[in-house]
């Protein structure tokens, strides 16, 4: 998992029938200080994030599982919003 | 996900039976600006996806097999969704770029 912002949304309308009723958003991958690291992306939101929020997501199968049993194919998905991060 | 634009069509006779039937597009990934991001690859394309359009496209196994609806297929990347627009938190506005403007 990773912290991220979210700085965008998509809209598609024409998209893969298991993608029904999912919210698109474009996110910056950040590091511990906050900064951009990486490459932008784009994420299916199992989270209620919007654009301006710092959230952690998942990448890889595993960003399928919050919408169990359907099989939505994505590679990236927002699995929570984050409220603050402590580095020490 | 990544963001990309179609930029050709391949056709393949002979392939494994698990792609058979499959549409295959060329795609050059770019980020959210428009701007490309290295080459380009080859997906799967499961939602009706022509040259010029600006698509979403998933680059990882599990995914694109369940984009093309097999399991177990030798896939690693599928067209997912036709994108109509991004807005960007910084103001940039990004109308999808239709088939009249596509650069090749």
């Amino acid at each position: 998992m990773q912290l991220a912002e979210v700085i965008g949304t998509v809209v598609a309308s024409i998209k893969d029938a298991n993608m029904t009723g999912t919210t698109l958003l474009v996110i910056q991958p950040l590091g511990v200080d906050s900064k951009p690291v990486g490459k932008s992306l784009v994420a299916v939101d199992a989270a209620g994030a919007g654009v301006g929020e710092r959230v952690f997501f998942v990448r890889g199968r595993e960003a399928a599982y919050p919408f169990y049993p359907v099989e939505v194919p994505t590679d990236a998905a927002i699995i929570g919003i984050v409220d603050s991060v402590d580095v020490g | 996900m990544q963001i990309g634009t179609v930029v050709g069509t391949v056709v393949s006779t002979q392939k494994h039976r698990k792609l058979e039937g499959a549409k295959l597009l060329l795609v050059q990934p770019q980020g959210p600006d428009g701007a490309p991001r290295g080459g380009p690859l080859l997906a799967i394309d499961s939602v009706g996806a022509g040259i010029g359009e600006r698509v979403l496209v998933v680059i990882e196994g599990k995914a694109a097999g369940d984009a093309l609806g097999r399991k177990a297929a030798p896939v690693d990347a599928a067209i997912v969704g036709i994108i109509d627009e991004i807005d960007l938190e910084n103001g940039g506005r990004n109308p999808a770029a239709g088939p009249e403007g596509a650069s090749s």
